[in-house]
């Protein structure tokens, strides 16, 4: 009965949703689903906060490595919630926007969460720099295409890529590093997006059939009963 | 002081790199500690110095801001913000100069998130850019922030059809039905143009392939540099633009203060960002240069 249901609802749910694209009739129907969905989607917030508290506060108890930075996982979490929840100091009151300017969430939101994302972010360049110079390596013929490409990608997302072959007459437009770029990312790598989409919408429309007719049962806890 | 600037960095740059080659040359290999040193100078000297370089939008840009400019006063035009705080240094810049344009060409901005982050960023920019360069415009008239709701995609499959099934109030709690900037305006076909920022999951493309496709609405996208490749596909036919990482936004800024002089002294962070992108750019083509010198030296000596 545990897994029956689970399928069962699986099933409903896949078929109408299928049927709902090509049958008007029911395309209100398939709305709704979408609009059950959205409503599922919430309780996700539930689970992801109830897990976070279980894994940091898991590693406070067992004193585990690190377990400091749970403390302020745990209680950055908890401020924030209250924060929100509660809209504290928001000059509207309990029913203006969270958001609304003056609010502590907001505050907490512009000047803690914002330029801590924004540093991890820009943390990236830094790595990037340092994996492409011990990884870029023209060791046989399709890196050394693939690191003139990325030549003409950084040099083209620049404006010195202008400059340098501004001189270049309009009949070799072509040969310009701007325009080299653009091509490299209209064509090439077009085609090969592509491809990895047709792939991967064939594996999608493969997996939700595997779904809808209960093949696959990975998503219930285990993949063979 | 931009082209001083400039010659300095080159120089305090140019010559730590001559040095790196030569210890290349020598077959020693740089440290990872000395790459982030030259990556910091390479971000913050044209910060401190203010190096900015001139921008021509190329066509893909160019078809989103000629959309909006070609569009009636009174469009509709609906702003999603698909983003959080680690992208907004690279794609606020894009939606700034978006309220910009479109409040100055007299379109209603309807502003939402497909991102629990986006609600308050989009809070931040009707703050700093509508309310103080925009005063004459009304909340609720002109433009309305409906903010966040959770399911993603789910969203859209429903928004296309009827927004009220998922958005009852703008995001201080108001009717919607009560709000002028909403009478007439039943589901996103009723928009005449769709935008979404961001880079993640849900964003552009889910736009394109749940809102901008199914319902022949046209869509346009800003998105983070490293998102820009996978929505090619979607260019020009079920996308009509796109603004790819802070090349795009500095692009779409110069173009946006070229045609709209009382621009020109709004503050441009995408054009003044790509000064340390472009030194960045160059000094990882430098290190992978160098990079490249002490790998074939190394194999030469292995035979």
């Amino acid at each position: 009965m545990k897994r029956q249901i689970p399928l069962l609802i699986t099933l409903i749910v896949g078929v109408v949703l299928i049927v709902s694209v090509f049958f008007p009739p029911i395309e209100t129907l398939g709305e709704d689903f979408s609009l059950y969905f959205d409503i599922i989607a919430v309780f996700a917030f539930f689970l992801g906060g109830g897990n976070l508290i279980r894994v940091h506060g898991d590693k406070i108890f067992k004193r585990r490595p690190d377990w400091g930075f749970s403390i302020v996982t745990i209680a950055g979490f908890g401020l924030m919630l209250i924060a929100g929840l509660f809209k504290l100091f928001n000059p509207g009151g309990i029913t203006a926007d969270v958001a609304a300017p003056g609010s502590m969430f907001q505050i907490m939101y512009d000047w803690i969460f914002n330029p801590l994302g924004a540093t991890m972010y820009a943390l990236l360049a830094f790595y990037v720099a340092s994996a492409s110079y011990r990884a870029f390596r023209a060791k046989n013929r399709d890196a050394t295409i693939l690191l003139v490409a990325s030549f003409v990608i950084l040099l083209g997302r620049t404006p010195l890529g202008v400059y340098a072959t501004s001189w270049i007459p309009d009949s070799l437009s072509l040969l310009r590093i701007p325009e080299m770029a653009i091509w490299i990312m209209t064509s090439p790598n077009l085609a090969g997006q592509r491809a990895i989409m047709i792939g991967i919408a064939l594996g999608v429309v493969s997996m939700s059939l595997r779904l809808i007719l209960g093949v696959e049962r990975t998503h219930l806890g285990s993949d063979n009963e | 002081m931009s082209n001083l600037g400039l010659i300095i960095s080159l120089i305090v740059i140019g010559a730590g790199l001559l040095w790196l080659l030569i210890l290349s040359l020598k077959g020693r290999e740089v440290e990872r500690r000395v790459i982030f040193l030259f990556v910091g100078l390479a971000v913050s000297i044209p910060l401190l110095f203010n190096i900015t370089f001139s921008e021509k939008a190329t066509p893909i840009v160019m078809n989103v801001f000629n959309k909006i400019d070609s569009l009636p006063p009174g469009s509709k035009v609906l702003l999603s913000y698909d983003y959080g705080p680690s992208m907004a240094p690279e794609v606020d810049p894009m939606s700034n100069a978006f309220i910009r344009h479109c409040l100055t060409k007299g379109h209603k901005l309807y502003i939402m998130a497909l991102w629990a982050t986006g609600q308050s960023l989009a809070a931040t920019a009707i703050d700093s850019i509508i309310k103080t360069e925009f005063p004459e415009k009304r909340n609720g008239v002109d433009y309305i922030n409906i903010g966040y709701k959770a399911g993603g995609t789910g969203v859209l499959n429903v928004i296309i059809t009827d927004i009220r099934k998922m958005y009852l109030t703008d995001v201080s709690g108001v009717n919607l039905d009560s709000v002028p900037i909403f009478h007439g305006i039943k589901s996103l076909r009723d928009m005449d143009l769709l935008i979404s920022i961001g880079g993640g999951y849900p964003g552009v493309k889910e736009w394109v392939l749940f809102a901008g496709a199914p319902g022949d609405i046209p869509t346009a996208g800003g998105c983070a540099a490293v998102s820009a490749p996978l929505l090619y596909p979607y260019y020009p036919r079920q996308m009509l633009g796109l603004l790819g990482g802070i090349k795009g936004a500095a692009e779409y800024e110069s173009e946006l203060m070229r045609r709209y002089p009382r621009f020109k002294a709004s503050p441009t962070p995408g054009i003044k960002m790509m000064g340390p992108q472009t030194l960045a750019h160059l000094i990882i083509i430098a290190f992978i240069v160098i990079g490249n010198i002490s790998f074939f030296i190394s194999r030469r000596k292995r035979g």
